[in-house]
């Protein structure tokens, strides 16, 4: 928490609010929102900066360590790190061999990805809520020139529903391009229309055909929004749980003794959780796709 | 919590690192795997043919063992009976020179008997020859009685 005084609830609003870049409605200029009141102005034409430094920055993390254990990658006896990596793509391996009844070589990559990227931007939710923010401010201040309350610094990509809506429409485009792929446009439309309701009768048939339409397709957009609003949901409770826990360092040393307690035993009960968002969005991206893939 | 470009900016970093691992890293680690995998099980069979060629050989030695043995067998009897014989011969034979040996014996030991008594006779006759010849004295020839003599050495 900053020097100055500042209520807890500027405090809570300064962590919750993205570094955004965008285009200004009324002059129209790109520029770097002051507040969270400009950021919401820019509207749809703007980009969480913070959101993409760290998505990114764990991304490479993930594709440095393991290109760097694929280019090691041999027959022989695995030690360190190769041991380490192989043990998590076995893992993979074995969830998209039990989930995933097709053949496709994409999907063990993906789900691979999903669960290490994923996993990674969650876990920068372990990292204490103000250190990060802290040094940016400092950089920002002491480089830049900013208003110390202007700079902004999310540290947790997944805490950001576009974040987890981008990966999830990914996904959902996935599915779909497989749908017509595998089934052809007739049979991913009949797979909409002519189940779950189905009569011999033709013209009862057809009164079916819209409630299975709606039917089917509410269950096929929940599919990526609840792929990105579980993960998001989560992510974004135990980071504001985390900021709840650091307000009470400011208020005197018994509630911060106690403040550190409950961060030790948040983060602890936080590492699972992390691990598991990773994990069910990985296993319900393959489920997803092997029902793109298969026939009814 | 607005949503703006961070959710395409989002989708195409997504996509490009799922390109990244599906190009460069899992196929290497994969195939890395399945190698291992098919050393490994290479490995087993060939140990499962090792232990297998060895029993054939276990086998093959109590075989060639117990050939062997019958072998040696054969040759102990063999050479058991082989040595019988040769006894059984050595007996024969000393038995044959045994007795040839007491023939000769006996066949010297009459030659000597009679080559004692002709030596026996000769010196009965000339003693007698002698003691007549010194009971007569000149009296008698001995030229006339030469004669007489010899056939009474025949006569003996």
């Amino acid at each position: 928490m900053s020097s100055e005084a500042i209520s807890s609830a500027d405090y809570i609003k300064h962590h919750l609010t993205n570094w955004t870049y965008g285009q200004s409605p009324t002059t129209g200029e790109w520029s770097f929102a002051h507040t969270a009141a400009e950021a919401k102005s820019m509207g749809f034409m703007a980009i969480h900066v913070d959101t993409m430094l760290w998505s990114i920055i764990t991304g490479l993390i993930f594709i440095y360590f393991f290109t760097k254990a694929a280019n090691k990658a041999s027959a022989g006896v695995p030690t360190g790190l190769q041991n380490f990596v192989e043990m998590i793509v076995e893992f993979i391996d074995t969830s998209v061999r039990g989930s995933f009844t097709a053949k496709n070589d994409m999907v063990a990559p993906l789900a691979l990805t999903v669960f290490i990227w994923i996993f990674l931007m969650n876990a920068m939710d372990l990292v204490p809520v103000d250190w990060i923010p802290e040094a940016s401010k400092w950089v920002g201040v002491t480089f830049f020139g900013a208003d110390p309350h202007h700079v902004y610094m999310k540290v947790v990509p997944s805490t950001d529903p576009n974040a987890t809506i981008g990966m999830a429409f990914s996904v959902f485009f996935l599915v779909l391009f497989y749908s017509f792929k595998n089934k052809g446009i007739g049979g991913f439309t009949a797979e909409l229309t002519l189940m779950p309701f189905q009569s011999k009768n033709k013209v009862v048939q057809g009164l079916f055909i819209p409630v299975n339409f709606i039917l089917e397709f509410v269950s096929l957009i929940a599919k990526p929004i609840s792929l990105a609003l579980r993960l998001f949901g989560n992510m974004y409770a135990g980071e504001m749980i985390f900021i709840l826990i650091a307000i009470m360092f400011n208020a005197g040393l018994v509630m911060a003794t106690l403040g550190g307690v409950l961060q030790l035993g948040w983060a602890i009960f936080h590492i699972l959780i992390i691990t598991l968002q990773a994990f069910i969005f990985m296993t319900l991206t393959i489920v997803y796709l092997d029902m793109a893939h298969s026939e009814h | 919590m607005n949503i703006n470009l961070t959710l395409i900016g989002q989708s195409i970093t997504f996509i490009f690192f799922v390109m990244f691992v599906m190009k460069f890293i899992w196929p290497p680690l994969v195939g890395a795997l399945e190698e291992r995998k098919k050393t490994i099980a290479d490995g087993l069979a060939a140990a499962e043919k090792g232990k297998h060629d060895g029993e054939l050989a276990k086998q093959h030695v109590l075989d060639t063992l117990k050939d062997a043995k019958a072998q040696a067998q054969d040759i102990i009897n063999l050479a058991e009976k082989r040595a019988s014989e040769i006894v059984e011969e050595s007996k024969d034979t000393a038995k044959a020179e045994g007795e040839r040996i007491i023939a000769a014996a006996n066949a010297e030991l009459e030659q000597e008997v009679n080559r004692a008594r002709e030596q026996l006779r000769g010196q009965v006759v000339s003693l007698a020859v002698s003691g007549a010849s010194k009971v007569l004295k000149r009296e008698i020839d001995e030229k006339a009685n030469e004669d007489l003599l010899k056939d009474l050495v025949a006569q003996l």
